[in-house]
């Protein structure tokens, strides 16, 4: 509830971040086995647990991949507290996907199913990446259809009833190139276009607009039916001449709501040993608010489209991490080749422009502006075999 | 199955690689035996899939913006 509402479970662009064949040039991935336990900590609410995903080729054309995770959601954000009570959910995600190896093009394909109490999202996806001239250029092509249903969890005398308020359909489309500039750099260019449709809001959440008592009051959110967007993404990674690697990315994005986002990030990566290798990283996001969306709307009914979710008001974010590697060679059993153990952990900020902190109660004049950290962990143990 | 504007707009540039490719022969400028470095584990644009997927899930569900965060193969010819 909340977690993933407005936003398909896990989206396609993280499911195929972590399905995305990493090959380079036209040969299949290693097979290799992660197993991950994640936390998420901030702003109220808790998030946690496991995640598996494994990947084998059944032949030299073909390797299947199978991922499952689980968040167990423990919320008393900032909307809950202002107009309802703390709650406990639990999400589950599962994914298959194969991928086929022709000459030099790797076709993919697969199905995602997520689940909450009230919310099930189903999505298929399918892509085509190519190596050409010399492999020195992979580009890919990816197309994934999505189906969500969308409900909300009713209470009433100690019962919880679901009642189904909606679907969403959502299609992408996405393109990406990656190109050897050098013998040193590497340049990633990625473009995507989502559009979805149907129930799009969050049933949970609500607006709030001055009465004519004065006081504040809430209503019901009416969002769009549709919504589309593009990004369009570069990414460059430099070998550094003492064995390190230190990489800068920028993303645009605008979609038909209005949201304009930038997005900057900065990684190095330095091995300090043939077994340790350190990461870190720092990342700048910004948008601006939607063209419906507002803290306090003057009076009720004020305009045909009417928003208070926090994820579309106007906000920047930013965020430190670090990670450690360390690679190791097991004696048993073995079939397996090396594994490492993996530990990353970062610090986000995110400071509202136009969203106030009515946990506090009062009119904005009275109230700060929300603001919170979160510390974001994973740890996980990946074996190659 | 609806393909808007936009979907095709996406489509076109590395469609007009894929036709250029068929008729312009290009020599790889970066020789394999010079493919060292790119090789390299360190320079992978996703070497962990598992966490790359978990920090854009988390950073998805709290932003607007969403997509285009390069899930396309590394391209390296390193083989």
């Amino acid at each position: 509830m909340g977690w993933t509402r407005g936003i398909r479970a896990r989206s396609l662009t993280a499911t195929l971040f972590a399905l995305a064949a990493v090959s380079r040039a036209a040969v299949l991935p290693d097979d290799r086995a992660d197993l991950d336990w994640h936390e998420w900590q901030g702003g109220g609410v808790t998030v946690d647990g496991p995640g598996v995903l494994v990947r084998k080729k059944v032949d030299d054309s073909l390797s299947l991949s199978a991922s499952y995770s689980v968040d167990m959601i423990s919320s008393a954000s900032v909307d809950v507290l202002s107009t309802a009570s703390p709650y406990k959910e639990k999400h589950t995600e599962g994914t298959l996907s194969a991928d086929y190896l022709h000459g030099n093009t790797i076709y993919t394909a697969g199905f995602i199913e997520g689940h909450e109490s009230d919310y099930i999202a189903k999505t298929g996806f399918f892509s085509i990446s190519e190596s050409m001239f010399g492999d020195l250029t992979t580009i890919n092509f990816g197309y994934s259809r999505g189906w969500d249903r969308v409900g909300e969890n009713l209470h009433q005398d100690g019962v919880i009833t679901t009642s189904w308020v909606g679907d969403a359909d959502h299609r992408n489309w996405s393109a990406g190139l990656s190109q050897v500039l050098t013998r040193n750099v590497l340049l990633g260019v990625n473009f995507e276009t989502a559009e979805s449709d149907g129930y799009l809001a969050n049933p949970y959440r609500s607006a709030r607009y001055v009465g004519p008592d004065g006081l504040v009051h809430t209503e019901a959110q009416a969002y769009p039916d549709t919504r589309t967007g593009n990004a369009g993404s570069v990414q460059l990674k430099y070998y550094l001449p003492w064995h390190a690697a230190l990489d800068g990315s920028y993303r645009l994005y605008h979609d038909t709501w209005g949201i304009l986002a930038h997005t900057l990030g900065m990684g190095y990566t330095q091995p300090i040993s043939s077994d340790w290798t350190l990461n870190a990283n720092v990342r700048y996001y910004r948008q601006n608010a939607a063209t419906f969306y507002a803290d306090l709307f003057p009076y009720e009914d004020s305009q045909n489209f009417i928003a208070r979710d926090r994820e579309l008001a106007q906000f920047n974010d930013l965020t430190f991490g670090l990670g450690a590697s360390w690679l190791f060679h097991p004696s048993w059993p073995h079939w397996i080749e090396k594994g490492t153990l993996n530990l990353t952990y970062d610090r986000m900020h995110i400071a509202y422009g136009d969203f106030h902190n009515y946990a506090v109660g009062g009119m904005p004049m009275g109230v700060p502006l929300y603001a919170y950290g979160a510390d974001i962990t994973q740890f996980f143990i990946s074996f190659w075999y | 199955m609806r393909v808007g504007r936009a979907g095709l707009s996406v489509l076109a540039l590395p469609l007009a690689v894929l036709l250029l490719s068929a008729c312009t022969p290009v020599q790889p400028w970066v020789k394999p035996y010079e493919r060292e470095h790119l090789a390299d584990p360190i320079m992978s644009f996703n070497a962990n899939p598992i966490q790359s997927s978990y920090i854009v899930h988390v950073f998805e569900v709290r932003e607007g913006a969403r997509g285009a965060t390069g899930s396309v193969g590394g391209g390296c010819g390193c083989n």
